[in-house]
């Protein structure tokens, strides 16, 4: 490389370029880490929010820092708990709550069950994900035992009653007198598919 | 960082010729040429797409084609026209005439530059392979999630959308290497005496593009790199079944897409004073409050992202954040539109063709952003969200901001890069006839969204049959004009046409009009003062 005749730019122009550019790809580099970043940041956020309607007891081994049934029962009010489920496409049951709603108190210790049916001719092995609506009340809403913290193995033809054990913390606030929990259910091929 | 090392202004004395010259070209110019030619074409590619789907919209019921390809046509359309038509041809405007304008004699960075333009044609080609291969059996199609990717229908698609993925990649590297040609260029380049805010305002509208590109691309190219490895990899970042979150996705393409429509409108923002300016033969009014509304409204662009899916269940206070912040837009905005009519007041005004795109900019782009209002509105998108008002919304932005922005720009700056004059009478059937055929096409479109015609979808109820006959009309009417711009674009550039004088319009300002019309092939080699 020659050095041109009389062109233009000055001589420092050329380190200079070469250090703005450095500085660019830092940003680019910096935006890309960024992305990837968001993906823990967004769970640590709804984790501490609910705002994705997780409930604190949605992890495997269930029970992770719940505390046992408080004391404190609050019978001034009464929160209604409505159960529903999907089966997501590729896996071949039915679902249904047989409790499709109750009224409760705050604080009170409930079970209600699914009763879920395998429809197919082979075994299946399922899971459930939870979503409660609305986010505000997904980290009062305290699961104790829940067939979502386990992958479902169901046979060919096989139907189970899958039990739920939970209670509504009486810290919920006031204006929330109606909960929504579904139940998301998917086919699991793989065993190390476990829900977090 | 070879690249950087080298002279920008070093050149043999032989250039080659023929086919060679265009791939090993390092010229601003003719690299602005290839971009602005490239996305010509593919302006005609995307086009004829949704002039498929309009022609199965013409009538209910399905006629030509069956959903899936459908979905095909208007994601791939989407994907087409926003990165390879307007954002290529975004970047030749800013080969072509930056250096022009702020009288460098390249651009800083020209191996890369020729290397960012040769990025564009593979990653077409991987955009549209899949249509070629279904007919021969291999694959299902193109992508067909529409070009948002959203998952967790993007994690079942075929291997269309990988092919896209690989596309966004190829395009976002090199959309990521024009902006670090064009902030280098600008920041090292300027002739002696131009400040910063001396600056054409067309160079600052790109200064502030290139940043949004380099802030907010590589979170695209992250994010589809979370789908690759769910698709392939057994990775559950928007898997709910794995503990992920389809929301996330949400997030993450947005906090790139709602940058990229200020990506797609801020070149275009800084062109049209100019032409308003010389028309008006008038100076430009309000720069100093342009420049900072442009940078406003980069900083603002990435705060506002989560609009776009005010009915994906946000909690209360998200959504009136986002609905505030998003309409906090407006108001540098109307600065702006305050600023672009100011330009105009009281000037001698003349409306060759130029002048009538941006006016007729001017007038629709603030259709755009008055509809934008009412989509920002948290209680009225719930019922406008996923209609067809959405689509003829964005398209008041993007074809009426966008496209028709630069069609001024372009008849605007032709003389000076052909040396010919095109046209005016063609020039004026283009203009009259896109400004009708595209109210024709988009505005019955905002009717069908109130009446609730759900956009991305083949087949509609009968209730919506005349005003979708009405779009599609105007769409065949908006396509065929385009030929003429394609034509009279074509005559210059091929020599045809009235020689043009070196300040091609006599009320035109700026340094790119003390050059020869057509410039040599270089310029600015010693560069001029700037007082």
């Amino acid at each position: 490389m020659t050095s041109g005749p009389s062109q233009a730019p000055t001589s420092p122009t050329q380190p200079s370029i070469r250090r703005l550019v450095v500085r660019l790809l830092l940003m680019v580099t910096a935006a890309f880490a960024f992305g990837w970043a968001m993906v823990p940041f967004y769970d640590v956020l709804c984790k501490v929010t609910g705002l994705n309607g997780k409930t604190p007891g949605f992890q495997a081994g269930g029970l992770a820092g719940a505390a046992p049934a408080p004391s404190a029962i609050d019978r001034t009010r009464t929160v209604t708990v409505e159960f529903t489920g999907t089966v997501m496409p590729g896996l071949p049951w039915d679902m249904r709550p047989l409790t499709a709603s109750l009224d409760l108190h705050p604080g009170e210790l409930q079970q209600v069950k699914y009763l879920v049916r395998n429809t197919s001719d082979r075994t299946i092995v399922g899971q459930a994900i939870p979503s409660v609506s609305p986010g505000q009340a997904a980290q009062h809403f305290q699961k104790l035992d829940c067939f979502c913290f386990r992958q479902q193995t169901l046979a060919p033809g096989e139907a189970r009653e899958m039990p739920l054990t939970f209670i509504v913390k009486p810290e919920i606030d006031r204006d929330i007198r109606q909960i929504t929990l579904s139940y998301a259910f998917y086919n699991i091929e793989e065993p190390r598919r476990e829900a977090r | 960082m070879d690249i950087a090392t080298h002279h920008p202004a070093q050149h043999h004395a032989a250039h080659p010729t023929g086919v060679l010259r265009w791939l090993t070209t390092t010229n601003h110019k003719d690299i602005g040429t290839l971009y602005l030619s490239f996305a010509l074409v593919m302006f005609f590619v995307g086009g004829l797409m949704i002039l498929a789907v309009r022609a199965e919209l013409f009538q209910p019921g399905l006629q030509l084609m069956q959903p899936d390809f459908f979905n095909q046509l208007i994601g791939v359309h989407a994907l087409v026209m926003i990165f390879a038509a307007l954002m290529p041809a975004a970047t030749g405007f800013a080969n072509w005439m930056i250096p022009l304008m702020i009288g460098a004699p390249d651009m800083a960075l020209p191996r890369l530059n020729n290397w960012g333009f040769w990025l564009l044609p593979p990653a077409a080609f991987l955009l549209t392979l899949p249509f070629l291969l279904a007919l021969f059996g291999i694959g299902s199609g193109a992508i067909d999630t529409g070009w948002t990717f959203y998952a967790p229908l993007s994690i079942q698609g075929g291997m269309g959308i990988d092919f896209a993925i690989f596309a966004v990649h190829l395009l976002g590297i090199s959309s990521i290497m024009g902006s670090i040609n064009i902030i280098a260029t600008i920041f090292n380049l300027r002739a002696p005496g131009m400040t910063l805010m001396k600056m054409p305002l067309f160079a600052w509208g790109w200064l502030i593009t290139a940043f949004l590109l380099i802030a907010t691309i590589p979170v695209l190219a992250g994010a589809v790199t979370m789908l690759l490895t769910d698709r392939h990899f057994g990775t559950h970042f928007f898997q709910a079944a794995g503990g992920g979150d389809p929301i996330l996705f949400q997030h993450l393409f947005w906090f790139f897409g709602h940058p990229e429509v200020y990506i797609l409108l801020l070149p275009v923002w800084g062109l049209i004073p100019h032409i308003l300016s010389a028309f008006s033969r008038k100076p430009i009014y309000g720069y100093k409050a342009q420049v900072w509304s442009f940078a406003a409204i980069g900083i603002l662009s990435v705060i506002v992202w989560a609009h776009h899916f005010f009915t994906a269940g946000l909690p209360v206070p998200a959504l009136i954040y986002f609905m505030f912040s998003t309409m906090s837009i407006s108001l540098p905005l109307a600065v702006l539109f305050f600023c672009w009519i100011a330009t105009m007041w009281r000037g001698a005004m003349s409306f060759e063709t130029p002048m009538l795109f941006a006016t007729g900019f001017i007038v629709l782009f603030g259709i755009a952003g008055l509809t934008g209002l009412i989509l920002a509105d948290v209680a009225a998108d719930a019922q406008y969200h996923h209609s067809y008002f959405v689509v003829a919304h964005f398209h008041y932005a993007l074809f009426a901001g966008g496209i028709m922005g630069v069609m001024a720009g372009v008849y605007y700056w032709l003389p000076k890069w052909t040396g010919r004059r095109y046209s005016e009478t063609l020039g004026k059937w283009h203009f009259w006839l896109t400004v009708v055929s595209f109210n024709l096409t988009f505005m019955p479109q905002f009717f069908l969204g109130l009446a609730g015609m759900p956009r991305r979808i083949p087949d509609y109820a009968l209730q919506f049959a005349e005003f979708n006959a009405i779009s599609t009309v105007g769409a065949f009417i908006l396509g065929v004009s385009q030929l003429l711009f394609a034509w009279n674009a074509i005559r210059c550039m091929g020599g045809k046409g009235q020689p043009a004088e070196a300040r091609a319009w006599e009320g035109a300002r700026g340094l790119e009009w003390e050059l020869p019309s057509p410039p040599p092939h270089h310029t600015w080699e010693i560069q001029p003062e700037v007082k």
